[in-house]
């Protein structure tokens, strides 16, 4: 193995974790606003209280890490991506002040339930997932286009691209069928059996459009990427490995099941299709001016860097076990006996 | 036009979001601390006021921190966005504790989570207070890793530049600059003296407004004592970083002091106006330059006109300098006085406009920090990574950066007024007396 893929893949291993987690909390927000909406309202208010207040500094850290880390691991992506994700990048960051800021404001704080902020705050779960994945799609080539030896962003090209619509429409999906699996897991070790007849609903819903959509993509791709497209077909049995932890989810949620399983098998479900998607993606960061190779770091750096990722791994893997065994795996806590915020 | 160059531009953004963001990420630094402390003398004690204190301070610093992840996520991503060149060329030589600052935050935020949802969850007082040493711990440590990235653009080493190439880099060597042990040391000592003079600031506020509860004097009593130490250690590191200055950055030192030629005995302008080359009204303390700069009255200070024009740092930065010291200065004599006359239960303290000057310390130090940041800032220019790249060469080439001025500066707005709207609000509905008699009556006959 060279320094790079270890480079790309713990990257891309956060980045997958991201998505997970991420989607959750994007996902919880737009149910807990849809639901207030339609006068269901607080059927969800306390789960996100009691799981995703705690956590979403965390799920925002896993961002974080993986552009500092990109820079850190290639920093030529910084030229390429700097200039030309100034609008879509900025507009994320808005974006995701206002989800933090309805946490400090609205759940922390002074408890403002005031129904825009809730809409906003739901809202800004779907635009946030859509304002980030177009860069999937810019990194697939003819988007990015150089002009005198600067980058910039084609935008009529990209708002015209089928391939970046369907990302951003899949996206959408697989946030929302994430988040409700997770949910319905959630709700239904809290015991709370309105919320996990609602997400059960929600997942089954949002199960078919994520599949659809995801296939979408590959497809999108035979005409604008041929030969990503190739080295995607060249992984089929990935894909299909994927497929059948999709169903098993699926089963197992109809079956009204193990819901914990199921989770499990959503994120065996993702974790094959994105890392087979970024395989195939291999060895290119932007078609077809960067590779993971001409755009490293140098040696000493690159070794620094994943020296200083285990001795960090160290001291995280076990703060996060702490963190989640308090507020994923205790019974009481999860149930609401019990309330010890400060 | 200077409102149409995408450099120009980002400086200002850069400018807005820093300054936004300094605010949130010296109260995340140093109220951990202030917490800590409180929670242990309450434990210590055994003092409930203490732990209620600890307890009050957590609940209000939950709303900043969380304001700061996002502008601090901001900042992060806006040097990739604003600055590509800067971060694809430093990228190479200092990515290593920016990638550390990450982990840092990490683990605070984990343990910060715990810590605040885990109130009165253990038997023993004692394992709760143990989560906020990793809170404290890994605040500090992030403040550490920017400021070192900060180092290393003010005195770049760990490198060698062959044809526009980065040979040699050696990752530790540019993590420890020169610059290094008087920025730590001057950002987390101010850090805690700022936390502290906010909180105290708070406190009289309180006072003030009538409350004459024992647990606002305890509290007062306990940040001023607590602002007292950080203001001296923070003048002990000004004087040591004005000899980094001297030694690494003279220019920034002479563009600071007005100190135009090289000479002995240098003496020290304070305040004053600038008039063409000539200071106007300005205070001068014989020889006071050179002891800053050297520990020697006689000793020979570096002026500007060593140094050719392009690379001067813009003059006005004397006046940045002069608010920081100003505050500083001020704010430890002010503490001195209050914690002697505390001491001597002297009478004087308790009047009003006393406390209204006390409410005028916390304020006076976020200028102060602001300052501080302008000043370091602004007396590096025109570089971005001293001697090896320009603002200008940094810069993105966007034509969009101007927009997003007018998108974040909405959002600032936004998150300055909701903060404090939010923070005064939490406290108004659920004042510390209510609370006390809450405990009081729920605790029943186990008081001593």
């Amino acid at each position: 193995m060279t320094l790079e893929i270890i480079g790309i893949s713990v990257l891309w291993l956060f980045l997958f974790l991201y998505v997970i987690v991420a989607s959750i909390d994007f996902g919880a927000g737009f149910f807990n606003a849809y639901s207030s909406f339609v006068g269901k309202q607080h059927i969800l208010t306390g789960i996100i209280q009691r799981y995703l207040s705690p956590v979403w500094e965390v799920t925002n850290v896993f961002f974080v890490f993986f552009f500092v880390g990109i820079i850190g691991f290639f920093p030529q992506t910084a030229f390429y991506y700097g200039t030309t994700l100034l609008v879509p990048a900025s507009l994320a960051l808005i974006l995701l002040a206002i989800r933090g800021s309805y946490y400090a404001f609205a759940t922390y704080g002074a408890k403002i339930n005031h129904r825009g902020y809730i809409y906003m705050y739901g809202l800004s779960g779907l635009l946030l997932p859509a304002s980030l994945s177009p860069v999937l799609a810019m990194s697939e080539g003819g988007f990015i286009q150089m002009d005198n030896g600067q980058p910039y962003l084609d935008y009529w090209a990209l708002f015209t691209s089928p391939l970046m619509w369907s990302i951003v429409v899949l996206s959408l999906t697989a946030v929302l069928y994430i988040s409700a699996v997770f949910l319905t897991w959630y709700s239904s070790k809290a015991g709370d059996i309105k919320a996990n007849e609602l997400m059960r609903k929600y997942a089954l819903i949002w199960a078919g459009p994520a599949i659809v959509t995801a296939t979408g993509i590959i497809y999108e791709l035979r005409s604008h990427n041929p030969e990503h497209y190739a080295r995607i077909l060249d992984m089929w049995w990935v894909f299909a490995v994927s497929f059948l932890l999709f169903a098993g989810t699926v089963y197992l949620i109809w079956k009204k099941r193990h819901y914990g399983w199921a989770f499990i098998l959503l994120m065996g479900q993702f974790f094959t299709a994105f890392f087979a998607y970024g395989a195939s993606h291999y060895p290119y960061l932007l078609y077809p001016y960067l590779t993971i190779y001409d755009s490293f770091t140098n040696e000493a750096m690159a070794i620094a860097l994943i020296i200083a990722f285990i001795a960090g791994l160290c001291l995280l893997l076990p703060s996060l076990y702490l963190l989640f065994r308090l507020f994923l795996f205790d019974k009481d806590y999860i149930e609401g006996k019990s309330d010890y915020h400060a | 036009m200077e409102f149409q160059d995408p450099a120009f531009l980002s400086r200002i953004l850069t400018l807005m979001t820093l300054s936004f963001h300094i605010l949130y990420a010296t109260i995340g630094v140093g109220v951990p601390l202030m917490i800590m402390i409180a929670q242990w003398v309450g434990i210590k004690k055994k003092d409930d006021h203490y732990i209620l204190l600890a307890r009050r301070w957590a609940r209000g610093f939950v709303i900043t921190v969380a304001v700061g992840v996002v502008t601090g996520t901001a900042i992060g991503l806006q040097l990739s966005l604003l600055w590509p060149n800067f971060m694809q060329l430093a990228g190479n030589v200092i990515a290593l504790p920016l990638f550390m600052e990450v982990f840092a935050f990490f683990f605070e935020a984990i343990f910060l989570g715990i810590y605040l949802y885990t109130w009165d969850r253990f038997e023993d007082q004692r394992k709760h207070f143990l989560l906020l040493i990793p809170v404290a711990l890994g605040a500090a440590a992030s403040s550490v890793f920017i400021t070192i990235v900060n180092a290393f653009m003010n005195q770049p080493q760990g490198f060698e530049i062959l044809n526009g190439e980065m040979v040699n880099v050696s990752p530790l060597l540019a993590m420890f600059s020169p610059a290094v042990p008087t920025k730590v040391a001057h950002v987390m000592a101010t850090a805690f003296m700022t936390s502290a003079f906010v909180l105290a600031s708070i406190a009289a506020l309180r006072m003030l407004g009538g409350s004459n509860h024992i647990y606002h004097k305890k509290a007062l009593f306990l940040t001023m004592k607590l602002g007292l130490v950080f203001a001296i250690a923070t003048a002990l590191i000004g004087d040591f970083s004005g000899k980094y200055l001297a030694e690494y950055q003279p220019e920034k030192l002479a563009a600071a002091e007005w100190h135009f030629e090289t000479e002995e005995d240098a003496g020290l302008v304070m305040f004053g106006v600038l008039d063409g080359e000539e200071v106007k009204y300005a205070i001068r303390i014989p020889y006071a330059l050179s002891i800053l700069a050297h520990s020697d009255p006689f000793a020979e200070v570096t002026g500007l006109n060593e140094f050719a024009e392009d690379v001067r740092p813009p003059l006005w930065i004397h006046y940045l300098f002069d608010t920081m010291v100003t505050i500083g200065m001020w704010l430890a004599f002010f503490s001195f006085v209050y914690v002697v006359a505390a001491f001597r239960n002297w009478s004087f303290i308790r009047t009003r406009w006393f406390r209204w000057l006390t409410v005028a310390g916390g304020p006076l130090a976020l200028i102060a920090i602001e300052a501080g940041w302008w000043f370091t800032e602004v007396g590096r220019q025109p570089w971005i990574l001293r001697n090896h790249m320009k603002v200008g060469e940094a810069a993105t080439t966007s034509g969009q950066v101007g927009l997003m001025i007018i998108l974040f500066a909405g959002l600032f707005v936004i998150l300055g007024i909701g903060t404090v709207v939010v923070l005064t609000r939490m406290y108004k509905r659920n004042p510390v007396e209510k609370e006390l008699a809450l405990r009081e009556n729920s605790k029943g006959g186990e008081e001593e």
